[in-house]
């Protein structure tokens, strides 16, 4: 049973690290493109939205070759001993922040964006800063957004597959996560763990669409 | 809203995307190969095509997958695995055409690095660890991946290179570990690497492993299909035979 404890453990370290890098980017990210009517936002918003369309294969194909060793990004690591992110817990980590982007940008982003101008006006008539505004008024008015954006990423990178297939290598306690290794028990059918494992997986997946639903509609009774 | 918008259009979309399954048409064989088998199964098929006129459709992948998916019903009418344990499992369960079973081919084990002078010819490049990465196909699923540990420890170095292991889901995927890098070094099937001369390899002694007898085997599927059988028929051709012989395989 070690090593199912190992795959959850792995799991759940990379989703907490992956949600919480992602809620660091997907802010300002989310802030500029609520603020900003350009064509180059339109551009920008449709790049972040890419995962959302593209396979994980693409991904993981693209990652595969840009954290290998003959990348020239991994050129700028070889000094500090780094040869390629492949089969590491930071290359996943890096394919999970990409892969699950647009589950952080878009909440966070409608958030901000159902602010309106009012609170800013107010804020600036007091004489407060654009960045205490932004702390004090903005951050706390759209908590909601983040509140519902670390939920779709963490779920979502529970749920990843594809990209660590391709980049992961499965090495138990550092890049075997749940999901590979219930692909594995079904190879070896060992039906009884990997009914377990995605059982689980099940339960866990429904608790989070459950509550992130209950978290909408309170949201919503208090705003009528 | 966007919870309930973004939960809507998933579902849609998945219920867009649900597969319709295509079902063999007559004159068709529908094979699952065994990975380390792709490149002479492309070259078989298309010498049985040319003679016979039907048409084969491959899918390539790891044994362990395809014995799962056979006995979940996958519509596959021979099965081309790199075992023989798991067609040996199939005619037992009544899956695969009793007495149908034969070994098309014996396959050898090999250490191979993309980088030249990496391998030296008796594999002490193992014992020597220089490299971060040795990959091998996944041993619960793929016949060369079990190889590969069972070579490492009869070496006595499974322990000390345990923490390097990567592994691929089937030996194609561990073959392009190693071809892109990624992993400097790691087994793979001799008949991946036969036809080329890219990087370095030691050609594992067959005393280090136990015996891969690639075995395949008509399913119940094909049971009563003339082109499936007919392509079993062809596997064992002089013309076929020496296709395989041409990837490194032993034939008896």
């Amino acid at each position: 049973m070690t090593d199912l404890a190992s795959a959850l453990h792995v799991t759940v370290l990379l989703a907490t690290v992956t949600t919480l890098s992602l809620l660091v980017i997907a802010t300002p990210i989310g802030w500029w493109l609520s603020r900003n009517r350009s064509l180059f936002k339109d551009i920008v918003t449709a790049v972040v939205a890419l995962p959302i369309v593209l396979p994980p294969t693409v991904l993981g194909f693209y990652l595969l070759v840009a954290m290998g060793p003959k990348s020239p990004l991994m050129d700028l690591l070889h000094p500090f001993g780094i040869r390629t992110l492949n089969f590491s817990f930071a290359g996943l980590v890096i394919g999970s922040i990409i892969y699950s982007l647009p589950f952080a940008i878009q909440p966070i982003r409608n958030a901000f964006e159902s602010l309106g101008q009012r609170p800013f006006d107010v804020a600036a008539t007091l004489r407060a800063t654009p960045l205490d505004t932004f702390f004090t008024v903005a951050l706390p008015m759209a908590r909601k957004g983040f509140l519902t954006a670390a939920l779709l990423v963490f779920a979502h990178t529970v749920g990843e597959f594809g990209v660590v297939l391709m980049i992961g290598g499965a090495i138990p306690g550092k890049t075997e996560v749940v999901s590979i290794r219930i692909w594995q028990l079904v190879e070896q059918l060992d039906w009884p763990n990997a009914h377990r494992l995605a059982g689980g997986l099940l339960i866990f997946a429904f608790i989070v669409l459950l509550s992130l639903l209950l978290i909408d509609r309170r949201w919503s009774q208090r705003h009528d | 809203m966007f919870t309930r918008t973004i939960l809507f259009r998933l579902v849609y979309l998945t219920a867009l995307c649900l597969p319709l399954g295509t079902p063999a048409l007559a004159g068709d064989v529908q094979v699952a190969v065994a990975a380390n088998f792709t490149e002479p199964a492309k070259e078989i098929a298309a010498a049985f095509e040319k003679k016979t006129g039907d048409h084969v459709v491959m899918s390539f992948g790891s044994s362990g997958a395809f014995y799962s998916q056979i006995q979940q019903g996958a519509p596959f009418e021979v099965f081309l695995s790199a075992d023989a344990e798991r067609p040996t499992r199939l005619e037992a369960e009544n899956l695969g055409v009793k007495g149908s079973r034969f070994v098309y081919a014996y396959g050898t084990l090999a250490l191979w690095s993309a980088t030249p002078g990496l391998v030296d010819n008796k594999g002490a490049v193992l014992k020597k660890g220089n490299f971060q990465h040795i990959a091998i196909a996944d041993p619960a699923a793929a016949p060369y991946g079990l190889a590969a540990v069972e070579t490492m420890k009869k070496l006595g170095l499974y322990d000390a290179l345990s923490p390097k292991i990567v592994r691929g889901s089937s030996i194609a995927q561990t073959y392009g570990f190693i071809d892109s890098g990624s992993a400097e070094l790691g087994f793979v099937a001799l008949s991946q690497v036969y036809k080329q001369n890219k990087g370095s390899r030691w050609n594992v002694p067959a005393a280090f492993y136990t015996l891969i007898d690639q075995q395949a085997i008509l399913l119940a599927p094909g049971a009563n299909d003339p082109a499936a059988k007919a392509y079993i028929a062809f596997l064992k051709s002089p013309e076929a035979v020496k296709i395989i012989k041409s990837y490194g395989y032993a034939v008896h």
